[in-house]
């Protein structure tokens, strides 16, 4: 038993952490929020530069080849700077289910691509994409709403089923946005965030296209969601801890009643509570990450650390907001930026109430 | 990062739990809220027999009886004894006076008093609390005046657990009224047979017989005193950052969870649909669980900072807080649950999980273990995060 960081995982945090502090401001983050793509190109080239991109990827496709526990360390990082782009999306999830449905081929033409930063993938989930046999492949139709990232990402991860069979068995498509057919809606979202409604209108898919084998894809899917889960968590960790930082820090300064608002105990206990939640957060994603380490089934953990870490966001939401308080109303404080991300990570990749779900039907005999 | 045990740990627990198997069967385990005379006795039993395999002090050194391991061996212990619901006895000897008198006391002191703790022989009670001193512990006033070759001790503790069954008290009293008063306390080990001492029984909710101790002219020879005279609050601080991992309490509350858990899957006690099939109550026991394998990770994570070498502080009172509070949830959320039957004692017709839901949640009522709820806030909030006073 060990809950310790390995010295260059410490590393990696205090790297990542100088860098981010230079590179990525939260007035870079701002004007991210203010732009059309939602992401900062000059930033994204940086952190592919560092490796990022490709942390937990294979060294065979010009990743680093470390663990989920490395790319934990370094995703609270990433959240505790609010750093802005198609992180978790690309170069997480998408990259695992590539890595884990794809051809040798498949993988040998897109993942160094993903880790070098000039191809993103996306991924489109609706249950309404269908797919039906032609003679070189599949046809697609349908729409999917929530398209991360649609607008910059060169291919689309489109999860399929039949629409005739007997079985929604998941065929896992790869889309070119180029390709015609395809159109999309940009969603107006909290923050701005980048998310699109994606139309596929008999769009031809060639079996090349098809990652891995047709109807086979739900396993792979799967075990990619379960790990972009946990780095998710890790973001909404790093987001909490930061919030509790400003917020100790702004009650040692801030005075009133003729004394720092940190000496009342109704501000330290609301503190006292954030801590907590943040010590049981890092516990369980820290738990998840090793045990998907150490390919264990995790179903359990990583539905925990993630039911666990929507509460620990609202409570970081509600510490912060009530302890600024009327400054933190404003948008031109920080805390509002820390709130929207929080929302929009709670909501991603099954909130609170479906992980419980997920937990109670593990409770069954 | 490692969650597991080593192969060597995984054989003690398994080892540990044949022992259980065997020597504590369903109905010697503790039930909540009705600790029997005969139960405290059984508890006593096994911690001899345990001693004797060398596991009851398995994380102290070998020099002073101990197994020669280290906290986390010591955690798998307190683990399984509270999971298997083994009655509580000789915890405050064990898990407090000992650490004491290893840093504090004298060679003397070790000689005399460790031994018998790790061969399970004894049992102390603490005497921090009094009738006037709570949650501002350093301002207390059980007097110790030097006298000659002796201490006289005058005055009373209050919330004595384990007092009518205890060999020794080990307690703070004021040795300097003049100084601050964190600096005019002393540390001492008191034998409950010394004269003057009087026992006044204070009946707890949870079924245990406590007391207020009273000490009238108690005269104690010097060799009593642990470590320096008046430095007794720092060195009882000291202490208290020890052997806190709190997992015997964890383990004692997910056995009730998962045995109540287990009892929703099946028939309701009115012969309805498992109450599990209720969306409300499955939801529920999902945030239960959650709870409980949140309080595990922060419990394992106090033990596994002692292993290290680090000394948790702030993290003991995060692991405490959230336990003492999630044990009240979950208690609540049983209650609330099982509605009516929920209020059947142990030994009444059709009463769930031989009564223990109704007798947790009177144990849950014991918010103030080791500080209150909001001593435990001040901690992380002061020590942890650094705020003002």
């Amino acid at each position: 038993m060990d809950f310790s960081l390995t010295e260059q995982q410490e590393i990696l945090r205090s790297s990542a952490r100088e860098f981010l502090e230079a590179e990525c401001p939260t007035s870079l983050v701002r004007a991210v929020e203010e732009s059309e793509d939602g992401y900062a190109p000059d930033l994204w080239r940086k952190m592919a530069g560092l490796g990022w991109l490709g942390i937990s990827l294979p060294e065979q496709y010009g990743g680093t080849g470390g663990s989920l526990t490395d790319q934990t360390v370094l995703f609270e990082e990433i959240g505790r700077a609010l750093t802005p782009g198609p992180l978790l999306i690309s170069s997480v999830l998408a990259a695992q289910i590539v890595l884990n449905a794809g051809s040798d081929t498949q993988k040998a033409n897109l993942i160094p691509g993903l880790v070098s930063g000039d191809v993103i993938l996306t991924l489109a989930r609706g249950d309404r994409l269908e797919t039906a046999s032609n003679d070189g492949g599949l046809t697609l139709s349908g729409e999917s709403s929530f398209v991360p990232y649609a607008g910059i990402a060169n291919h689309i991860i489109c999860v399929t089923r039949p629409a005739i069979g007997a079985w929604p068995d998941t065929t896992l498509a790869l889309v070119d946005t180029k390709t015609n057919g395809v159109s999309m809606t940009a969603m107006d979202s909290i923050a701005n965030y980048s998310q699109f409604l994606v139309e596929f209108d008999d769009v031809s898919i060639p079996n090349e296209a098809v990652l891995g084998e047709v109807a086979e894809g739900r396993s792979a899917l799967d075990l990619a969601v379960r790990r972009a889960t946990v780095i998710q968590c890790a973001e909404t960790l790093g987001r909490a801890q930061r919030v509790l930082e400003m917020v100790v820090e702004y009650a040692g300064h801030r005075v009133a009643f003729g004394r720092p608002i940190g000496t009342f105990q109704a501000v330290q206990h609301r503190c006292a509570d954030l801590r907590v939640a943040v010590d049981g957060g890092r516990m369980l994603t820290y738990q998840a990450a090793w045990k998907l380490d150490q390919g264990l089934p995790a179903n359990d953990e990583v539905s925990f650390a993630k039911a666990q870490a929507g509460t620990l966001s609202r409570l970081a939401t509600e510490t912060g907001h009530s302890i600024f308080a009327g400054i933190s109303f404003t948008t031109e404080h920080d805390m509002q930026l820390y709130s929207a991300r929080a929302k929009i990570a709670e909501a991603n990749l099954g909130d609170t109430e479906y992980h419980l779900d997920q937990l109670a039907t593990g409770m069954q005999p | 990062m490692d969650f597991n045990f080593t192969p060597q740990q995984t054989q003690f627990r398994e080892e540990l739990r044949e022992f259980l198997r065997v020597e504590v069967p369903p109905e010697k385990q503790e039930v909540f809220g009705l600790l029997t005379e005969e139960q405290y006795q059984f508890g006593r039993e096994i911690n001899l027999k345990l001693a004797e395999l060398n596991w009851l002090t398995i994380g102290w050194p070998e020099e002073h009886g101990g197994g020669g391991k280290g906290p986390i061996e010591q955690g798998i212990l307190a683990e399984d004894l509270g999971y298997w619901h083994v009655p509580k006895a000789g915890s405050i000897g064990l898990g407090i006076v000992g650490p004491a008198i290893m840093v504090f006391g004298t060679q003397d002191q070790k000689d005399r008093y460790l031994k018998p703790i790790a061969r399970g022989e004894v049992e102390y009670c603490q005497g921090f609390s009094e009738p006037n001193v709570g949650s501002d512990l350093a301002s207390l006033e059980l007097r110790a005046e030097r006298d000659g070759d002796e201490y006289v001790l005058n005055g009373s503790k209050m919330f004595t657990s384990y007092a009518f069954h205890a060999d020794y008290m080990y307690l703070l009293a004021r040795t300097d009224p003049q100084a601050q008063k964190h600096r005019g306390i002393s540390m001492f080990i008191v034998d409950l047979k010394t004269q003057g001492i009087s026992l006044t029984p204070l009946p707890y909710i949870n079924g245990e017989m406590a007391a207020q101790t009273n000490f009238d002219n108690v005269r104690l020879p010097l060799s009593c005193l642990i470590g320096e005279e008046n430095r007794g609050w720092y060195h009882a601080m000291t202490t208290l950052d020890y052997e806190r991992s709190g997992l015997f309490r964890y383990a004692n509350v997910r056995r009730v969870f998962d045995d109540f858990a287990e009892f929703c899957q099946g028939p309701a006690p009115d012969g309805g649909q498992p109450l599990a099939e209720h969306p409300l109550v499955r939801h529920q026991l999902a945030q239960r669980r959650l709870g409980m394998e949140t309080w595990k990770l922060l419990c394992w994570n106090v033990a596994w900072m002692q292993s290290s070498g680090a000394v948790p502080n702030s993290e003991a009172s995060v692991a405490f807080l959230y336990g003492s509070e999630e044990r009240l949830r979950f208690a609540e959320m049983a209650m609330e649950v099982l509605g009516p039957y929920s209020t059947l004692r142990h030994g009444s017709p059709v009463a769930p999980l031989q009564g223990n839901i109704e007798g947790i949640h009177r144990e849950s009522m014991h918010l103030h273990g080791a500080g209150t709820t909001e001593i435990h806030r001040n901690i992380i909030a002061q020590r942890g995060l650094g705020m003002p006073r």
